[in-house]
């Protein structure tokens, strides 16, 4: 059964159409990378996905919530999808406890005990719960991420967006960020990620869609796409994309 | 009859420099609330709110502030309704006031990056809770400066409401004159008085700046 379904989305910002009419469907459980060329419409479909982006035509269906922009709707759509972002986004007037803690405690209503426990739980995930207490502004970009990632999943989340989350990173600090997300594929969260990460895509996600000009240009199991893409411009963001 | 300018003036002169404080603390505390609300107004969703608050704060930043002092003191009596001067210099500055830290706000408001907004959002937050927790509370920091800055002008400009006779450091200062005719040492007592408060306040403020160049923002 398809967790996130995705029927013939049209977008566009002004008279620039960014996606053309898009057709995607995730399984429960299943990594899906999503790659492509900067103004191929990757990241924009990524935002449609939790209504950060309002799309013109089209279904968008999460976790049994259809996407609008009707904010209610929008909340509880949210509590079951999270996202994280290439520039962390963390609150830097909170310690990351009260990052990981804040939302569960005031959309969730859940207990002060049991929002510390699930943060305990999260940040162990990541491997930074010695970080508890420390402010953002005192952590690497490569932590700050690692909370981030944790700060969504103490949502509880059925699916995972991650938008080019480690584009902003060195790449010693790429590493750390991927292995948590490679651990969290691992565990069976569904997860959708935008990526440049070619290695990661290949190795980690179940399937992988490239995106060209609006479009799913070629979609298919990882290994397969990347070992036999099937159309021209597939086969040249590889060669251009992988060393 | 020439009084000598004496330690009896100087204490009235000092006294009267609790009234302007009093009236500097109402004006800042009564227009930081309608200001905040303002401010809020100005970012609503709704289009005709954001207009409402905008024109008032147009208006009010466009006129003297002594037009709405003589409004609200002569105007209204002339009208039929008699205020007492602290309660028409209060209302006057209050309304002032709210225009000017509006609009500080708003800024300030502005200033948190838009990213705060999307993260905030998509943990699932709603309007108000993402003002509340994350969007205002580092508002707060960033217009602290401006805020104090403007709170240094304020109790300077809380003197023009000596023109409706009430007794505030610098009316205390023309009537001591007045007996006195001995201006130089009487203004400038006035004036050694403004300092001592606003100079304080002044560093405060260099300070909050300094502060939040460093970047740290908790």
């Amino acid at each position: 059964m398809s967790v996130v379904s995705i029927e013939d989305v049209h977008k566009s910002f002004g008279a620039l159409e960014v996606l053309k009419g898009v057709s995607l469907s995730v399984e429960r459980g299943q990594v899906v990378a999503i790659i492509g060329r900067s103004g191929s419409g990757k990241s924009t479909l990524l935002r449609c996905v939790n209504g950060l982006e309002p799309f013109q035509s089209g279904r968008i269906e999460v976790a049994g919530h259809v996407v609008d922009q009707d904010p209610e709707r929008l909340r509880m759509l949210r509590k079951d999808v999270g996202i994280v972002f290439q520039s962390y986004n963390l609150f830097p007037h909170l310690t990351v406890g009260k990052n990981i803690m804040l939302s569960p405690r005031v959309t969730q209503k859940v207990s002060a005990a049991e929002a510390l426990e699930r943060a305990k739980e999260v940040l162990a995930q990541v491997g930074l719960l010695e970080k508890f207490d420390a402010y953002p502004d005192a952590l690497s970009g490569g932590q700050q991420q690692r909370v981030a990632i944790a700060r969504s999943l103490a949502m509880q989340p059925q699916v995972m967006l991650f938008d080019e989350v480690t584009s902003a990173l060195d790449p010693e600090l790429t590493g750390e960020v991927l292995l948590v997300m490679e651990q969290l594929a691992r565990k069976g969260m569904t997860m959708m990620l935008v990526t440049h990460e070619m290695n990661f895509a290949r190795g980690v996600a179940n399937e992988t869609v490239f995106m060209h000009e609006g479009k799913v240009w070629e979609h298919g199991p990882s290994a397969k796409l990347f070992s036999s893409p099937e159309t021209a411009e597939l086969r040249n963001f590889i060669k251009v994309n992988i060393k | 009859m020439i009084v000598a300018f004496g330690w009896n003036e100087l204490l009235f002169i000092i006294t009267s420099a609790g009234w302007t404080l009093l009236l500097t603390a109402i004006a800042f505390i009564s227009g930081g609330l309608a200001g905040g609300i303002f401010a809020l107004v100005r970012l609503s969703r709704l289009k005709i709110l954001r207009r409402i608050a905008a024109v008032y704060i147009a208006v009010i930043q466009s006129i003297p502030v002594l037009m709405v002092l003589f409004l609200s003191y002569f105007g209204l009596y002339a009208a039929g309704l008699e205020l007492p001067p602290l309660i028409a210099a209060s209302l006057s500055l209050g309304i002032y006031v709210s225009a000017y830290l509006a609009e500080i706000w708003r800024g300030s408001i502005e200033a948190v990056p838009f990213q705060q907004w999307e993260a905030s959002e998509s943990l699932a937050m709603t309007r108000g809770q993402q003002y509340r927790y994350v969007i205002l509370p580092q508002a707060a920091r960033i217009s602290l400066p401006p805020t104090v800055g403007f709170l240094v002008q304020l109790v300077k400009n809380t003197s023009i409401v000596s023109v409706v006779g009430f007794i505030d450091l610098t009316r205390a200062g023309q009537l001591v004159n007045n007996a006195t005719f001995d201006p130089f040492p009487v203004f400038g007592a006035v004036a050694a008085i403004y300092f001592l408060i606003c100079f304080p306040l002044s560093r405060l403020s260099r300070r909050f700046e300094r502060i939040l160049n460093v970047g740290r923002i908790h």
